[in-house]
């Protein structure tokens, strides 16, 4: 008997009396030891499947038919008391985020402790935090979770999930939210501790990548119901179903098995003249820390950045590299210590605010998240043409023009002018953000992680349309990203960044198939999706 | 640490300060004469003295002088504890305050404090609740306790527990009986609105990822709602503290005339119906004093309570710098 085996299971979500249903006749069953991976988008019903598993259905879900037996325990329709007994002993869960997974009032040892303490051991959180490859146990156990990077949070909820000596850990997008790196180094290091003690892992994934790089087997879900299954070289190589092919095709770095390959090769054409010239820009912030008193930290350190008309540049780096900072100094919205920032034509480094200002008309910012970057009150038609309001340009009837112009750039229907952005899925309101980008023709668009936030089909979408527009209206991209194979799929020329200097820079074709320096080979490395050969 | 405690210490000054101006500001604006005032209190008529009797008083209270002399005249006496002398009662005021406050300040102390437990043991229970119609009601109870006036709640307890049952009397100063329910009538309202804040607090609080975690862990609910979501829900509705007890000063003037006790509320009453700038002047600054130190208080303790908080104000934390 498996350790999981979920039968005809169904999952629905009660709202205003209605039943929504989230997972449809499911089959699944995880085995001691195997690591099982559920890849499908946001809505597919993998989260709501690993939630009926640790019986942690939000209030208002019920398990409406089948059956999950856990442990040989039945966890439909079972009381709060007994799915208690399979939560932490049984049943451990690395959550999403580790941003926001932690009690941030409670010492690090403490959160551990306590899950120890629950199966009544004795054992001591260091060793659980050692486990999990936290360095320096005994300095992080007495630290809050505030004052720890994401990746050590995220080891840390791994020790809290091998606290409680559980059979089976589930793991929920468990470093999405990281860095490529550091995402590499904790998954490697899970499915080591979980090979080493015969702990069975099931992978909540996004990222058919990661699936078939981890797992003994993989699931694919889409809205609710199962359609694929089969160890990854099968479903990889030869895929039954559309859907599956679908995402195997808009995740470039599966298809070519890991390698990036870039879809622009520059390497000896005549390179344009330039939209936007940093040159030696430094910027240097004070902070003051208890151990070591004020100091200066070098955010960016003599970056010179490049990006050519009618092309794409992209900035690579992990959190923290300075590739933000850079964004920011090349928006005129803050100063750089020293060095120079050439516009169009305009040293705009020493410019006041209301200098700066006419000069964003050409140069125009797309943000990370769709969800927070349009205001709720504010209408798709009111969110577009706010730039052109603010610039005094036009009236109101030749306002309404451009944004039905503007919507069709974007590919969505005119319909859309009165709706609201909660109205819209995550790609159209990016859609909608890009649409307001290029209310004023910019010359040049800053894209801060675009399409980081999307499912992966949509990423592909965001992409190709970023690419029509540039082919169509001349656009030339300064594109912020922490993932390669994105990077390949859209830029001309390309900055890797670390610690506030550009470690290496050139066509993405030289840099990124020819690395020279270590760091870009480690970043290339921690591509997931190198396990299976797709093609 | 000291740097911060100091830093707010001045803080909390000036805000003391900016309170004593802008009501002395107001009150001079105000359309009486403090003269006719004080010669009223005495029997007498302002049009029955000649003009060099009235130079000669106004000269005697400092009213010749220019209205800026006059303030910081005024600003200095009362940074040595000085009010002055109440125009319709010729005592000075630190003397009619000081008679009432303590009265006053324990019927605050005992609503607040009964506000404080009954806000947080409703919001607590309402949040906890699994029997939906349980939690409804509950969580909607604030809403109805915030929205009687408290002279009607006085007005009822008064009619129900004085009148019919004989329980507590209906007026007065003398004894713990005397505070039931004037307390109750003052800590409906309070308790209320800690109760709507801490709700909403609590439920945003439950609804985060790290409570999953900890029910991930086995906790049971209890020990959830306990030990992880509480000190979470508390830090956001830990600057209500300061608006509840300003609250109780202003409900303490209605509570005392409605219970005719003797106290500083009902005495600022009087001093606004009879136009006693000074004392009026004296309760503003006491009541904003008031207001100003559980501010301060809870200030000082958030740091305690959040360890997020440091006291460095100029902070600025890098982007993560260190990986794994």
């Amino acid at each position: 008997m498996s350790l999981v085996e979920i039968k005809g299971l169904d999952v629905g979500y009660v709202r205003h009396r209605a039943v929504t249903p989230a997972v449809i006749g499911l089959d699944l069953s995880v085995g001691e030891s195997e690591v099982v991976a559920i890849v499908g988008e946001s809505g597919s019903g993998k989260t709501s499947t690993a939630n009926a598993i640790i019986g942690l259905l939000p209030a208002n879900g019920r398990i409406t038919a089948g059956s999950a037996i856990v442990d040989g325990i039945e966890t439909a329709g079972a009381r709060e008391r007994t799915l208690r007994k399979l939560r932490g002993s049984v049943v451990g869960l690395i959550p999403q985020d580790p941003m926001v997974g932690l009690n941030p009032t409670k010492r690090i040892g403490a959160q551990v402790t306590e899950a120890i303490k629950l199966r009544g051991g004795t054992d001591s959180a260091l060793d659980f935090l050692s486990q999990a490859g936290v360095p320096d146990p005994e300095l992080r156990a007495h630290q809050y979770p505030h004052e720890l990077s994401g990746g050590l949070r995220q080891r840390a909820l791994i020790a809290i999930a091998l606290a409680g000596r559980p059979k089976l850990i589930i793991a929920d997008e468990p470093t999405s939210a990281l860095d490529v790196t550091v995402q590499k180094r904790i998954l490697d290091h899970l499915s080591g501790l979980v090979r080493e003690q015969g702990i069975s892992l099931l992978i909540i994934t996004h990222d058919l990548a990661v699936a078939a790089d981890r797992a003994d087997r993989v699931i694919v879900m889409q809205g609710g119901r199962k359609i694929e299954e089969g160890d990854p070289a099968t479903i990889l190589r030869n895929p039954q179903d559309q859907y599956t092919r679908q995402l195997i095709a808009a995740a470039p770095r599966l298809a070519h098995a890991g390698r990036v390959v870039p879809r622009f090769d520059v390497r000896g054409e005549d390179v344009p003249d330039s939209v936007l010239t940093l040159t030696d820009v430094s910027k240097t912030f004070s902070i003051s820390d208890q151990r070591r008193g004020r100091r200066g930290f070098n955010a960016l350190d003599k970056v010179s950045v490049r990006v050519p008309r009618g092309r794409t540049h992209a900035l690579v780096g992990e959190s923290g590299c300075g590739k933000t900072t850079t964004l920011r100094i090349a928006l005129g919205l803050e100063s750089a210590t020293s060095g120079s920032v050439v516009l169009d034509g305009t040293e705009i480094s020493n410019l006041s605010w209301n200098q700066v200002r006419p000069l964003r008309r050409k140069a125009q910012l797309v943000h990370q998240d769709p969800f927070a970057t349009l205001d709720p009150k504010f209408t798709i038609g009111q969110s577009i043409t706010e730039p052109l309001v603010s610039f005094k340009i036009g009236n109101r009837k030749s306002r309404q023009a451009r944004a039905l112009e503007l919507l069709d750039q974007v590919a969505l229907p005119a319909s859309y002018l009165d709706r609201l952005p909660s109205e819209l899925s995550g790609g159209q309101r990016q859609r909608v953000a890009i649409a307001r980008a290029l209310a004023l023709e910019p010359e040049l668009l800053m894209l801060d992680e675009p399409v980081s936030a999307l499912d992966v089909l949509v990423q592909e979408q965001i992409l190709q349309l970023l690419a029509d527009l540039q082919k169509n209206l001349g656009l030339s991209y300064l594109f912020v990203s922490h993932d390669l194979a994105v990077v390949a799929e859209i830029s001309h020329t390309v900055s890797v960044m670390s610690e506030g200097k550009v470690v290496e820079e050139g066509p993405v074709a030289e840099v990124f198939t020819n690395p020279q320096s270590e760091y870009t080979q480690e970043l290339i490395d921690a591509i997931p999706g190198r396990r299976v050969d797709a093609s | 640490m000291t740097r911060y405690v100091i830093g707010r210490v001045l803080q909390a000054v000036v805000v003391l300060w900016a309170a004593y101006t802008l009501t002395f500001a107001i009150l001079y604006l105000l359309p009486s004469d403090p003269m006719e005032l004080q010669l009223a209190a005495a029997g007498l008529q302002l049009d029955s003295l000649t003009p060099e009797q009235v130079e000669a008083g106004k000269a005697q209270f400092g009213l010749d002088q220019s209205i800026g002399a006059q303030y910081w005249h005024h600003l200095w006496a009362a940074v040595q504890g000085d009010f002055g002398i109440s125009l319709t009662q010729q005592v000075p005021v630190t003397d009619l305050i000081g008679q009432r406050i303590g009265q006053t300040l324990l019927l605050s102390a005992s609503a607040a404090a009964v506000a404080l437990v009954a806000g947080s043991t409703l919001a607590y229970v309402a949040t906890f609740a699994r029997w939906n119609p349980l939690r409804t009601f509950l969580t909607r109870l604030p809403a109805l306790g915030a929205s009687f006036p408290q002279f009607f709640i006085a007005l009822f307890l008064i009619q129900f527990f004085s009148f019919q049952l004989g329980w507590f009397p209906a007026t007065g100063t003398e004894g713990a009986s005397s505070l039931v329910m004037p307390v109750l009538t003052i800590s409906v309202l309070n308790s209320s609105i800690l109760a709507q804040v801490l709700i909403k607090s609590f439920d945003e609080t439950l609804s985060q990822a790290y409570i999953t975690t900890a029910r991930a862990k086995g906790l049971s609910r209890s020990a959830v709602h306990l030990r992880h979501a509480f000190r979470n829900a508390v830090l956001p509705a830990m600057t209500i503290l300061g608006v509840i007890v300003g609250l109780t000063v202003t409900s303490a003037i209605v509570v005392e005339t409605v219970f005719t006790r003797e106290g500083v509320g009902k005495l600022a009453q009087e001093a606004v119906l009879s136009q006693d700038v000074p004392v009026v002047l004296a309760v503003v600054t006491i009541a904003a004093a008031l207001f100003v130190v559980v501010n301060l208080i809870v200030d000082l303790l958030y740091p305690l309570l959040d360890p997020r908080i440091s006291h460095t104000r100029d902070k600025v934390t890098p982007p993560e710098v260190v990986a794994v």
